[in-house]
């Protein structure tokens, strides 16, 4: 069994795009069955963390911006870690993500582990 | 009570209390001394009480006893030192009848168990010889016991306790409670030991009801030390305590009068012990101090909701986020049928079948016989294949029985 990274990103900027506080309080449920069917596969290595909207870049030359981070709308809301036999039974686990419902996606990478 | 039920009922409840204050004097070095002044004096009630008829008080006379032999032990042991090491003054003091001290008011032999829990559950030793050295010293359990609730012979028990205190006086392992950096880090290990012996109890195949309740019953006992301490009341063995209140509520209803077991769904809840529940409520409420969730809160938090007897979408549901939890902090196949079950409940018989199918618990009778009861409703045919793949993998006669019972009624 191989460890992959599934990073979720979603559009932080575009304010038509923004969850409502109701609406963040309905995700919970889909995010909690999706981890929890995950797990009860055994192939949640580790439950990751979810990560803050605001954060800074860093450039060389000492500049630093706010984001966006990269030049796509797009940023990194959480990342979680699960076990699988190859990147495509991994990416097959990451149809499940509920960040795809609300126009996210999910980047899935092997962990180089030696 | 009659002397052939009295004596084994004092046994049970005074040996642990007597070997654990003696214990406590003599440490881990003379841990075997402490049991067999213990054991001498049952013998010895078993003789004179047979004889001459049972005291008016029939503990004090185990406690009296007790103290006596082991005050003559520390004497002969103290003059004996004396004789060959004069030169040590410190220990012919000792001479003085009075001056070791045996203690067996209720505090001392309250505050002795829980430093003994403490101290069998150090991290030198396996969690098994952590649980079968608790319910030898902390539980009085004979080996046979021992050997029983674990299903193995004697021989491989009393070789398993030998080592382990061995390894105690190796490790210098004190009979007290760790300093306050260390209590929370051995106190972890202290609840995984009452968990398993709980669990031992509560789960395991050995055909001795009556054992597998005391087992239970130990656990909790001891759990309710720890609560009573400041020191190790912490929320996590609260939650351990509720969690094993509201399990143990359903002692009566689960076993039939044959001694077959009773599914959840065939309770008569009439017979669930409303004093124990409260009591688990109790300490849930408790638990839920600080910051930290421990896999006890989510459990304990499983095991209230399935005190409701009445199927609700609140009550699936919550068990279901308790499944979810759980499961990312300890993945166990056991809670990942569980959680598939209470899925199927909380979001619909369909989807609890494809999650079933992803699990591909196949070596798993549990695993076939949750298949059989998804499918009882939508394919007669396919539920019964499913549930004869499970009869074909069960080996315990209860879990044979169970699965038949299903088949019967499909």
């Amino acid at each position: 069994m191989k460890e992959f990274l599934l990073v979720f990103r979603r559009d932080f900027t575009t304010k038509e795009l923004q969850l409502s506080p109701e609406q963040m309080q309905a995700m919970m449920k889909p995010w909690q069955d999706w981890m929890g069917s995950l797990a009860a596969q055994n192939k949640l290595v580790s439950n990751g963390n979810r990560l803050n909207k605001e954060g800074k870049v860093v450039k060389p030359g000492s500049v630093v911006t706010n984001g966006p981070y990269v030049e796509i709308k797009e940023a990194i809301g959480g990342y979680i870690i699960v076990r699988a036999a190859d990147l495509d039974e991994a990416a097959e686990l990451a149809k499940g993500c509920p960040v795809l419902q609300i126009g996210g996606n999910v980047e899935v990478r092997q962990l180089i582990l030696e | 009570m009659e002397q052939q039920e009295l004596i084994p009922h004092l046994f049970r409840n005074e040996y642990r209390k007597i070997v654990a204050v003696l214990g406590k004097v003599f440490g881990f070095d003379y841990i075997e001394t402490a049991e067999d002044i213990a054991s001498d004096t049952f013998l010895l009630a078993a003789e004179t009480w047979g004889q001459k008829g049972i005291p008016a008080n029939p503990v004090a006379w185990l406690y009296t006893v007790a103290k006596n032999k082991a005050l003559n032990h520390l004497k002969r042991d103290a003059l004996f030192t004396k004789k060959i090491t004069p030169a040590i003054k410190h220990l012919s003091r000792q001479t003085d009848p009075e001056e070791p001290g045996i203690d067996l008011s209720e505090k001392n032999i309250n505050d002795s168990q829980l430093q003994m829990m403490f101290a069998i559950c150090h991290s030198s030793l396996s969690v098994e010889a952590q649980v079968g050295l608790s319910l030898r010293l902390l539980c009085g359990f004979g080996i046979d016991e021992i050997a029983d609730a674990f299903l193995t012979n004697k021989e491989t028990i009393n070789k398993r306790l030998f080592r382990a205190k061995e390894i105690l006086r190796t490790e210098k392992v004190a009979i007290e409670l760790p300093g306050s950096y260390e209590i929370g880090q051995r106190l972890e290990a202290v609840l995984t030991t009452l968990y398993l012996l709980f669990n031992e109890g509560y789960y395991s195949t050995a055909v001795n009801s009556t054992l597998r309740q005391d087992l239970c019953v130990e656990a909790m006992r001891l759990n309710y030390l720890l609560v009573e301490n400041p020191s190790t009341d912490t929320p996590s063995a609260n939650a351990l305590l509720a969690l094993m209140c509201f399990h143990a509520s359903r002692f009566e209803a689960r076993t039939g009068q044959d001694g077959e077991a009773i599914l959840y769904d065939d309770q008569d809840e009439s017979l669930w012990n409303s004093e124990l529940i409260e009591k688990g409520e109790y300490y849930l409420n408790r638990s839920a101090t600080g910051s930290q969730l421990s896999k006890y809160h989510l459990e304990a938090a499983i095991a209230y909701w399935h005190t409701h007897k009445q199927d609700t979408p609140e009550k699936w549901e919550n068990i279901l986020q308790g499944y979810n939890r759980l499961l990312q902090i300890q993945y166990s196949p056991i809670a990942a049928l569980n959680r598939t079950y209470a899925l199927a409940k909380a979001n619909g018989i369909r989807e609890g079948i494809a999650e079933a199918e992803k699990l591909q618990l196949t070596g798993n009778h549990f695993y076939y016989t949750l298949l059989g009861e998804l499918y009882k409703n939508l394919d007669r045919e396919k539920a019964r294949g499913y549930l004869l793949q499970a009869l074909s993998l069960a080996r315990s006669p209860t879990d044979k029985g169970t699965i038949q019972s299903k088949i019967d009624r499909l």
